[in-house]
């Protein structure tokens, strides 16, 4: 038996894929569900339920997927330039302190309709300075900016935790360490007023599109896919490399530093160590789910959030820990790596 | 001045650097076959949180240490056998799935652990490794308070250290491993099966690193604690390259790593209050982005790491 590489890859397939990898894993997670000695069917009901069940529910759905699409689109134009960008986490935080430090230190008596773009850019560029600082590494050193990148969530989130212990610390929560909250013209308004549903997911659909613009549309798009598919054969042909990874990296950090910025600014309107329940890393597993398609991200943002918040509406009536979100996310990682495959080879006796 | 002196002098810095640096030995180590072989295990950091709680929860559930550990090791292997048939079966990117291993390993054992053991207030506990006395050297003034106050496993490692570099660098086996990982069209040209070599780096360095995952519940500490691990993997990762993928460096490299973190522990109650703690946790992190930064360029890369092998494909 071995494997044949596929001359040309069927379009219908390459749709499917991603369904296939979910179909699977959701069979696997029953499996596990199982194993808790909960009745499979009725608890993938409850899932279903719980994430949409009701007014409610629908919006925490919706509202979680806003973070995952931003954080999904950060891995998937990193990884499309082959910038092994694994650091979203610690950018997303460093994003939000930003902007809380901004919010209540710069910006707070500006209106709305002008804190918030720069309240969002301020987001952005926190976490674009965190990727420069592995992609210089990467150039100057050669070192893998897996690692980098893995060590630096630690950092990062170590230190948004000891600003929020000090000077940025809220001396108004009774000791408790939260940084000071945005100012009230900072918040992102609601789409449906008395939800936590606002306007960051609509903010974060239209960076999906602009960002599918870039990569169909423009020259560095191309580029920043050449530079991924096979880099010296790009800069034989004149793609400038490292400029091409500066923007990547920028592009990237950014989309993560943005996810940070409207959580903050939607969701929380202040930080602390809690403020992502693993957002960057989910973000992986979004935009490989996607196959790396900045529209795909949106979709599969979604199904991530389902999960999540289904599984914890699930795990408070049946006996199941709401870990078990986690694990189908990440078997569906798994699974879509293994599907991926199969689009590309075929078996031959 | 006289502060530093005195944790410098102290038998607890010394005694705790060898504690400190047994996980990171083993995982190190672990990290360091499979990469020799020229694969890349991100699982790391998952297959040490597994390993964790496999480990602690046999011993809680009556087996006896040894065994706990050995069922870590299995697991391990287990998954060591996942990232293989991911990345050297179907040659997928090592870095994807070693981070799918990851994020699979580490949310699977938290969802296990919930399971399996009942939510008190306080976890639960075992009775951990003891001291291993040794005769004559553990009596030695300062001395034996110093470096022979350890538990059995931090021994295992440091013998497995000295036994992986003969292996690796005395006998047909290593020769074999590395050539792998070096040129694995050359060494299936020489009689080697690429494949059987990646298969077995992969999975028995996965054991290690389950090895290394479990010390932390049955030795260092007495229960499991979700994201315990806290990035030890990763660090790991960024060891191998700072010992240029040779294991006696290796153990020199997680020693000398574990001296900072036990001196920055110390350092932080004579002169905390003053500093942010979070500033002293930073710092193995950022320790081993410095090492990285230091040591990536003159070390020696196996030339096929990262590389899938396909027979007949180049």
């Amino acid at each position: 038996m071995r494997f044949e590489r596929r001359e040309q890859i069927p379009p219908a397939l390459a749709l499917l894929t991603p369904l296939i990898a979910v179909a699977v894993s959701l069979a696997l997670a029953g499996g596990l569900i199982a194993l808790a000695g909960a009745p499979v069917l009725t608890a993938f009901g409850k899932i279903l339920t719980g994430a949409f069940g009701s007014k409610l529910a629908a919006t925490e759905t919706l509202a979680r997927a806003a973070p995952l699409i931003l954080t999904g689109l950060a891995a998937a134009v990193a990884f499309r330039a082959r910038l092994w960008n694994i650091g979203a986490e610690g950018q997303l935080y460093l994003g939000a302190i930003a902007v809380a430090a901004a919010s209540a230190h710069l910006f707070g008596g500006l209106p709305g309709v002008v804190q918030i773009p720069l309240l969002f850019l301020t987001g952005a560029l926190a976490g674009m300075v965190l990727l420069l600082i592995p992609l210089w590494l990467r150039l100057r050193f050669q070192v893998d900016e897996v690692v980098t990148t893995l060590l630096l969530n630690f950092v990062a989130l170590l230190f948004v935790s000891m600003l929020i212990d000090t000077v940025l610390k809220d001396p108004l929560a009774f000791g408790w360490p939260q940084s000071v909250p945005v100012a009230p013209e900072a918040e992102l308004p609601k789409i449906i007023p008395r939800s936590r549903l606002h306007i960051g997911l609509l903010v974060a659909v239209a960076v999906a599109f602009v960002v599918h613009f870039i990569q169909a549309r423009t020259a560095f798009g191309l580029q920043s896919r050449a530079a991924g598919l096979n880099p010296s054969g790009a800069a034989f042909a004149g793609v400038p490399l490292g400029r091409t990874l500066v923007l990547v990296a920028m592009l990237s950090g950014g989309l993560a530093g943005l996810a940070g910025a409207v959580e903050v600014m939607g969701i929380t309107s202040y930080v602390t160590t809690e403020l992502s329940p693993g957002y960057g890393y989910s973000g992986i597993v979004v935009a490989m789910l996607a196959g790396l398609n900045p529209l795909g991200v949106v979709l599969a943002a979604l199904f991530t959030a389902v999960m999540f918040v289904g599984a914890d509406a699930m795990s408070r009536s049946l006996a199941v820990p709401s870990y078990i979100a986690d694990v189908t996310v990440a078997l569906s990682l798994l699974c879509m790596l293994v599907a991926i495959f199969f689009t590309q080879y075929r078996i031959r006796r | 001045m006289s502060a530093l002196w005195d944790i410098l002098a102290s038998a607890g810095l010394w005694a705790a650097v060898l504690r400190i640096a047994t996980p990171l030995i083993f995982a190190t180590l672990g990290a360091l076959l499979c990469e020799r072989a020229g694969v890349l295990n991100l699982g790391i950091e998952g297959i040490m949180t597994f390993g964790a709680m496999i480990g602690w929860f046999a011993v809680w559930n009556g087996a006896d240490l040894w065994t706990g550990l050995f069922v870590a090791c299995l697991s391990g292997m287990v998954f060591g056998l996942l990232h293989a048939g991911l990345t050297v079966t179907l040659g997928l990117s090592q870095h994807v799935s070693g981070l799918g291993v990851t994020l699979f390993a580490s949310s699977f054992s938290y969802y296990l652990f919930r399971l399996l053991v009942p939510v008190e207030g306080t976890p639960p506990k075992i009775i951990p490794f003891q001291p291993l006395h040794i005769p004559g050297l553990s009596d030695l003034p300062w001395l034996g308070q110093a470096l022979f106050t350890q538990t059995a496993p931090t021994w295992v490692a440091i013998v497995l250290a000295i036994v992986m570099a003969l292996a690796l660098f005395r006998t047909p086996l290593g020769l074999a491993i590395r050539m792998t990982g070096e040129n694995p069209h050359a060494a299936e040209a020489q009689g080697i099966n690429p494949m059987v070599m990646r298969y077995g780096a992969v999975i028995f360095g996965s054991g290690l690193m389950a090895a290394g995952g479990a010390f932390l519940t049955l030795s260092a500490f007495d229960s499991f604690i979700p994201t315990m691990i806290q990035g030890r993997g990763w660090i790991g990762i960024a060891l191998v390259v700072f010992a240029s993928w040779r294991p006696g460096r290796a153990l020199a490299g997680a020693l000398l790593f574990a001296f900072f973190d036990a001196f920055q522990l110390r350092l932080q109650t004579v002169i905390g209050g003053a500093v942010p703690y979070q500033l002293f946790l930073m710092t193995p992190f950022i320790l081993s982005i410095l090492a990285l930064a230091l040591m990536a360029r003159r070390a020696r890369v196996p030339q096929a790491l990262m590389q899938p092998y396909r027979r007949g494909e180049r």
